[in-house]
């Protein structure tokens, strides 16, 4: 396994006024690894993965991103966004874009392609999603299933060196999450560095170099994903999976 | 139907009123002079008081609409971004003049612009004659060069109070629009202008379409004030032309019916924008 160290995070804290979201976070995502972020809703997986492109700012700790720090209010954010690109639960397509129009606005604006150039990469990712057949078609007229392929589509268009998955199943129905899942094990075929925060366990056995499990802002356990499900150290784990199983 | 009967039974109610109690002599033809008259020089009809006046409010509703917008918009924007400078400035000048008579800010900010303003950017010592001022384009699109300071400084009064309202529009607008979608147009890297030209403007406009043309048609009658700095607008030219015919009916029932046929015309735009709008969004 390649072993250059993509994405460092070294103790990382955040807090709202005297609630503490993070505590001291440490976690290093290697170039072409797999992560998989799982624990109960409230833990802190959402907040870490958003701290990485700054969505959210913390308080405490270092980030890196292929090497280059990522800090609260920085100039330059951008420049690391393109690196890092972010699936949402929500989708959050712009839906008074077309579909082809959301890919291409990343390339143009941050990368400075020109429309043509941005077009072709962009049906080429459409057709990776293979969802190529509705480039012109406006977000809100397409399924929630094909909404969050191209939402992948479009954080692929940025060419970024990371993908992040924030719940990309949770909001869809249950026959779309297949289709969902297959892109991104598609995606993770091609050698995609991914850190995703999900509930699929399917997902986690079959892609996950290494499973993360927080509780209440904490890394409980890192292990590779048969360790993990199979022979959880933690009880705190072992509560979690059996709650996962028991519905 | 019951609406519009009522309104013929007032009407008619009025004019019998006004025939008999007053004993009013209906006379158009004074008044419809004022509107147009024959030239017997050039042997053309040119237009007269009334009809100029139309032209200047026509003037003012176009400009003003625009200045409006744009102060509206970057106001607007103001009063929902980071920086408390900005959020202090924006909601200081939303407040004072919401909550002052529109009539005494134009009072007192028509003599700060005119004593204070104009001095100070050499707009009262504009050269009428020079051939930048003195030529067609100019006296349509704003007036007589003679008046423009006069105009310019009711435009401003106009725009500055009408502002405020659709700052208000604007920031309910761009606060409508769901955190997501500026996360993901942060998450694919945008600067925070393009974020808001390419993601947030364009579909809070579209949601404010409706609230926002109401208040521009509420611009094109509120520009009837700006006749008390005497701005020679329609309604400052019809109290001139009520008082020289003293045909007083006659003169502001025209008016009416002019401001009437442009709000109207006005409103009816919009409308065919609306529905542009939610065809391209469907």
């Amino acid at each position: 396994m390649p072993s250059t160290p993509l994405v460092e995070i070294s103790g990382l804290s955040k807090w709202y006024e005297d609630f503490s979201a993070l505590h001291d976070i440490s976690l290093t995502v290697a170039e072409g690894e797999k992560v998989v972020i799982c624990g109960p809703s409230g833990s802190g997986k959402s907040t870490l993965i958003r701290c990485i492109n700054q969505l959210e700012e913390h308080q405490q700790g270092t980030i890196r991103v292929a090497g280059q720090e990522v800090r609260p209010g920085m100039k330059g954010i951008e420049a690391i966004r393109r690196e890092v690109g972010m699936v949402f639960q929500g989708f959050n397509l712009f839906p008074h874009m077309t579909v082809l129009d959301n890919l291409t606005l990343g390339p143009i604006r941050n990368r400075g392609m020109d429309r043509a150039a941005a077009r072709k990469l962009a049906m080429e990712y459409l057709d990776k999603v293979r969802i190529a057949e509705q480039a012109d078609k406006y977000p809100p007229q397409l399924s929630g299933g094909q909404q969050q392929r191209v939402a992948i589509a479009r954080a692929l268009c940025m060419q970024p060196r990371v993908m992040l998955f924030d719940e990309p199943t949770s909001a869809l129905d249950p026959e779309m999450i297949a289709g969902v899942l297959d892109v991104m094990e598609g995606l993770a075929r091609d050698g995609m560095t991914m850190i995703v925060v999900t509930h699929e366990m399917g997902f986690a056995r079959r892609v996950a170099d290494r499973v993360v499990f927080m509780d209440e802002g904490e890394i409980v356990e890192i292990a590779p994903p048969e360790q993990f499900f199979n022979a959880p150290r933690t009880e705190r784990a072992k509560l979690f999976l059996g709650q996962l199983l028991a519905h | 139907m019951a609406l519009f009967g009522l309104v013929a039974v007032a009407v008619a109610f009025v004019a019998w009123r006004v025939n008999s109690v007053l004993v009013y002599d209906w006379d158009w033809s004074r008044v419809l002079g004022f509107v147009a008259r024959f030239d017997a020089e050039t042997g053309a009809w040119v237009s007269n008081l009334l009809l100029q006046g139309l032209f200047t409010t026509i003037r003012l509703a176009f400009w003003g609409t625009i200045l409006a917008a744009i102060i509206g918009l970057i106001v607007g924007y103001w009063r929902t971004c980071d920086t408390l400078a900005l959020r202090i400035i924006s909601r200081t000048y939303v407040e004072l003049i919401r909550n002052i008579p529109p009539l005494v800010f134009i009072f007192i900010f028509y003599f700060f612009i005119s004593s204070q303003l104009f001095p100070a950017l050499g707009l009262d010592s504009i050269d009428r004659d020079s051939p930048w001022v003195d030529n067609a384009l100019f006296r349509m699109a704003f007036g007589e060069p003679a008046l423009f300071t006069n105009f310019l400084s009711g435009l401003i009064c106009l725009a500055l109070f009408e502002a405020a309202y659709i700052t208000e529009i604007v920031r309910a607008g761009i606060q409508s629009i769901d955190r997501g979608q500026w996360e993901a147009g942060r998450a694919i890297g945008l600067s925070r202008f393009n974020l808001l030209r390419d993601i947030i403007f364009p579909q809070a406009i579209r949601k404010i379409l409706p609230p926002l043309a109401g208040q521009f048609i509420t611009l094109i009658k509120d520009s009837a004030i700006i006749s008390l700095i005497s701005v020679q607008e329609l309604t400052f030219l019809a109290s001139e032309v009520a008082a020289t015919t003293s045909r007083v009916f006659e003169t502001w029932i025209l008016v009416a019916a002019m401001y009437f046929a442009l709000c109207y015309l006005f409103a009816h735009v919009f409308a065919r924008l609306e529905r542009r709008a939610s065809r391209s969004r469907r």
